[in-house]
């Protein structure tokens, strides 16, 4: 039962072929047995998910079939949890438990999923291995030599190696998506403003975007449907309608035009994901679709204005961590400057640090026209690029990632690290949703195809990514591991 | 050598909405230390601030009043710096785009002359928290009651040039935003502060001098006194051979001099970049229109009614028009007793006096305007004369009885009975034979004296005009 996906779970659930509290145990179980070598929760709610699967089985047996009723999930240590710890995968906030729920948070208790506990995740969500978490790098489940991608790597891998059927993360440039590709998953990263940030903690507030990793485009937009919506507490929440996702699910693709960054099929891309995404396009042309190449001129400078504005923003939103009203704080500080200096020393690891001092130095006086103020031109040309292409095309699609999960210890250099998104990138700078699906296994690693939309095209590109779904079974391959039980 | 001076004030108002500016905490003077903090207020991770349109449209009616112009797509940016008393680590305020753009203020000068001052700009900007330094040994508590509050920065430009001056345009400042209702504007609570930017060049010179700036001063006396001090201080550098260093000063009232803060060479780069988590604030005309026909009556435009409607001297309308509330206290005494120059000279003259003496405001008279109104109608009627009437006023102050019962439990009706003057008037005929034979002799100015002595004798109560009739008609 624990491999199904959230609407089959939601199914046999309605069916009564199963309780909540038996799903919720079975996971509980699996989380005991094998989160120890993979390391993808932080924390397990043992307690609090077996009373929350009581209370949606007395539902269900009250006739309320609402979907994703009792169905278990996971989310990302970097939205707060009323009375649960939330340590956004640092030392800072190892001892934070938030006293409020982010919205996020609050739907999904709202529409009676069970929360079974905390994911892993890269430190702030500053990473794209989930090395760099405080509580220790996740392992990815096909392979535990290997990364599982990051930042929502303890997610990706709950969802893969079926420590829970569904999972929470958030993207701010390509944090859903990558970790989805390495693990062999589906990641939805919605449009900027579809989902509620209220609780989720910040990094890059202009990019940061919450989204769903299941194991089907149906659950990633049965998930949408329950996060998705204006929120009054986010400013930057968008005022639309939400869309009941699933409705366009089964819409035929005869006729849709598809089209081809070129850019995203140059240099740095592998053989292997390169031959898995042809094949790919191969299944949608069956399904009547068109495939033309398509330009992002300014693709190539999405990294660099990314890695100033994301930094800007978070050298900012990373200040008040100060050590004075929560979280951690250095033994014994001498003078309030001693204070600052070694709770912030002691409470980031390095790549936090990192991007703190990038981004401090991004504004800095005579710095910033030359930086921040460059990116964000660099920004809107991007921005630019995508809404011309969506003239021509209505998706856009292309790897996720140039390569499969790579190993532990693989990449120290920042910046080599810093081009693991270079495909993702770009679209949380245009604010644009997208999806990676599993489209191929290379070497025994599952691959990811990149599905871009328009702005608040959520619908179509789990229509698109729906379709390919139903005539191939990539999302259905299992990684061995945790499969001799 | 002869010196000018150079000022430019920069104001910060509390503006005193219901909720504060980025989270619906109330936000209420004297609560106790960090009531008024929401997890918002204490930068809890994950929070994010909306926007209280409340400080919008106060903002707004602002620029208005001065008029100015308003920015149809202001910006809130993030200026970064670390205090314990200011939890998220940066504050969020406005540079490039603010709410309001430049607009102008007049002052009246001691002379009577009037000054136009032009306002730089005014932007929204949240308030920090408070660090208490000297309830605690070797630590610091810090106070967020305060913040997230939201402030109005008043920026001038530097077309002042004396202390007097500064004080006039923050008076205005203070009668603007207290008429426009969108502050308490009570500079002792800290609802309205300022920043005082000071430099001096040789008279007749164009450029400008280093300016000192002297921060958080926190009453219009020692706005005054800062400013002349400083004034006096940088005189001095310069003619001993010094140069004036540009950095933060702060006023020392109590010896009278200011002192150096800061130097502006180690000042903090503040990384101001466009606060993310806010969008563009975006108004429109019809919204600027709107807000537009809800502003009430101010201070200039009503002081130049009260000089048309009640034929009242510029000076008078001015000092009766320097509070709103005076205003409204003045019109209903006027609408009460029906008699405009008479309520003007004792509500500018006697009352203000009483509430200088006592240090009260007009709202917490002792004197109501009902009150007041009755009185001047007595006077009018003749039931007392102006001079009892004053009496009266004295007694009002502690006895909160009615106009009426007071002349009448004191006997101070005026005596208007003509036997009675009659009487009187007899009485001063016999006791001063030799001022009336002065009079008879065409001495015309002794009348008066004649008539004083019977209102002595009267204790004042005697109708003067009768008096003064009857000795006429009885000397001859």
């Amino acid at each position: 039962m624990i491999e199904k996906t959230a609407a089959e779970l939601s199914q046999a659930l309605a069916n009564g072929e199963v309780s909540s509290v038996e799903l919720t145990r079975s996971y509980l179980d699996r989380i005991k047995k094998y989160n120890e070598e993979l390391n993808a929760y932080i924390t397990v709610c043992e307690e609090s998910a077996l009373a929350q699967a009581k209370e949606a089985d007395k539902k269900r047996a009250n006739s309320d079939n609402s979907p994703l009723l009792g169905v278990p999930l996971a989310h990302k240590d970097i939205f707060c949890t009323n009375g649960v710890t939330t340590t956004c995968g640092s030392r800072m906030l190892h001892n934070f438990i938030a006293p409020y729920d982010a919205t996020v948070v609050d739907k999904f208790n709202d529409a009676g999923v069970v929360m079974l506990g905390k994911t892993n995740m890269d430190e702030f969500a500053m990473g794209s291995s989930n090395e760099t978490s405080y509580f220790g790098p996740v392992r990815n489940p096909w392979d535990t030599n290997r990364v599982p991608g990051g930042s929502s790597g303890g997610s990706a891998a709950a969802v893969a190696a079926d420590l829970c059927t569904m999972a929470t993360g958030t993207d701010t440039g390509g944090s859903i998506r990558q970790p989805a590709a390495f693990c062999g998953i589906t990641g939805f990263k919605p449009s900027y403003g579809r989902v509620s940030r209220w609780g989720m903690i910040a990094f890059a507030s202009s990019l940061d975007q919450a989204g769903p990793l299941t194991k089907s485009a149906e659950d990633a937009a049965l998930m949408t449907n329950v996060m998705a919506g204006l929120d009054k507490k986010d400013s930057t929440s968008i005022d639309k309608p939400v869309e009941d996702y699933t409705a366009t699910l089964n819409d035929s693709l005869e006729g849709l035009k598809i089209g081809i960054p070129k850019q995203h099929f140059a240099e740095g891309l592998t053989a292997d994901v390169e031959k898995g995404i042809q094949e790919a396009l191969c299944e949608y042309e069956k399904l009547g679709a068109s495939i033309t190449e398509v330009d992002l001129p300014n693709n190539h400078l999405s990294v660099s204005a990314y890695y100033v504005v994301a930094p800007a923003e978070a050298s900012a939103n990373l200040s008040r961590y100060d050590g004075v009203r929560y979280g951690y704080r250095c033994a014994n500080p001498v003078d309030l400057e001693d204070m600052y200096n070694r709770t912030r020393s002691e409470g980031f690891g390095e790549e936090v640090k990192r991007r703190i001092l990038v981004g401090t130095y991004a504004l800095s006086a005579g710095y910033y026209d030359a930086y921040y103020s460059k990116a964000q031109k660099i920004r809107r040309l991007i921005k630019n690029d995508f809404v011309e292409t969506f003239k021509e095309v209505d998706v856009i699609i292309g790897p996720t990632s140039p390569h499969t999960a790579f190993e532990l210890g693989a990449k120290n250099d920042p910046v080599t690290m810093y081009l693991e998104d270079i495909y993702t990138i770009a679209v949380n700078l245009a604010g644009l949703p997208a999806i990676s699906i599993p489209a191929g296994i290379a070497n025994g690693l599952p691959l990811g195809m990149h599905i871009v939309g328009k702005d608040f095209g959520e619908a179509k590109i789990l229509n698109v990514a729906h379709q390919f779904q139903q005539q191939t079974d990539w999302h259905r391959q299992k990684p061995n591991f945790g499969q001799e039980s | 050598m002869e010196w000018e001076s150079v000022i430019g004030l920069e104001v910060h108002v509390s503006l005193s909405t219901k909720s504060k500016l980025f989270s619906g905490t109330a936000s209420e003077f004297g609560a106790e230390p960090n009531t008024q903090a929401n997890i918002f207020d204490l930068a809890l991770p994950g929070t994010l601030p909306v926007f209280n349109e409340e400080a919008l449209k106060m903002a707004v009616r602002f620029g208005l009043a001065i008029g100015a112009d308003i920015g149809k797509r202001s910006v809130f940016d993030r200026k970064n710096y670390f205090y314990p008393d200011l939890p998220k680590g940066y504050q969020v305020t406005q540079l490039d785009f603010p709410i309001v753009g430049k607009g102008s203020l007049t002052i009246t000068l001691e002379d009577g002359t009037e000054k136009v001052i032009s306002v730089t700009r005014a932007h929204i900007e949240e308030n920090a928290g408070k660090s208490l330094h000297e309830e605690f040994s070797a630590r610091s508590g810090i106070d967020l009651n305060r913040a997230g509050e939201p402030l109005l920065e008043i920026v001038s430009e530097p077309e002042i040039t004396n202390a007097k001056e500064a004080v006039a345009y923050l008076k205005k400042l203070h009668s603007i935003v207290r008429y426009l209702d969108i502050s308490d504007a009570i500079m002792a609570q800290g609802s309205m502060r300022c920043d005082v930017n000071v430099s001096i060049r040789p008279k007749g010179e164009t450029d400008l001098g280093t300016r000192t700036e002297i921060k958080n001063i926190n009453s219009f006396r020692f706005v005054e006194k800062a400013i002349k001090s400083e004034i006096i201080r940088q005189q001095e550098v310069i003619e001993d051979g010094g140069e004036v260093a540009q950095e933060t000063r702060r006023y020392d009232a109590n010896k009278d001099i200011t002192t150096s803060m800061r130097s502006k060479e180690v000042e903090n780069d503040y990384r101001y970049f466009p606060e993310p988590d806010l969008l563009p604030v975006v108004i429109d005309d019809s919204y600027i229109s709107a807000v537009k026909a809800e502003l009430p009556e101010l201070p200039d435009a009503k002081k130049e009614r009260f000089v048309e409607e009640f034929s009242l001297s510029t000076y008078d309308a001015g000092v009766l028009t320097a509070t709103r509330e005076m205003a409204e206290y003045f019109e209903e005494v006027t609408k009460g007793c029906g008699d405009a120059k008479l309520a003007a000279n004792w509500v500018s003259g006697d009352l203000l006096a009483l509430l200088n003496k006592n240090d009260i405001e007009i709202t917490e008279s002792p004197i109501q305007s009902d009150r007041l109104a009755t009185l001047i109608s007595r006077i009018k009627d003749n039931t007392i004369s102006g001079k009892i009437a004053k009496t009266v006023f004295e007694t009002m102050i502690d006895d909160y009885a009615g106009v009426d019962e007071i002349i009448k439990q004191k006997g101070l009706k005026q005596v208007t009975d003509s036997g009675e003057i009659g009487k009187l008037v007899d009485e001063v005929i016999t006791n001063n034979p030799d001022q009336v034979q002065q009079f008879k002799d065409g001495k015309e100015a002794v009348l008066g004296y004649l008539v004083g002595q019977a209102m002595k004798i009267s204790q004042g109560k005697a109708n003067p005009g009768q008096v003064n009739e009857l000795l006429r008609g009885k000397i001859k």
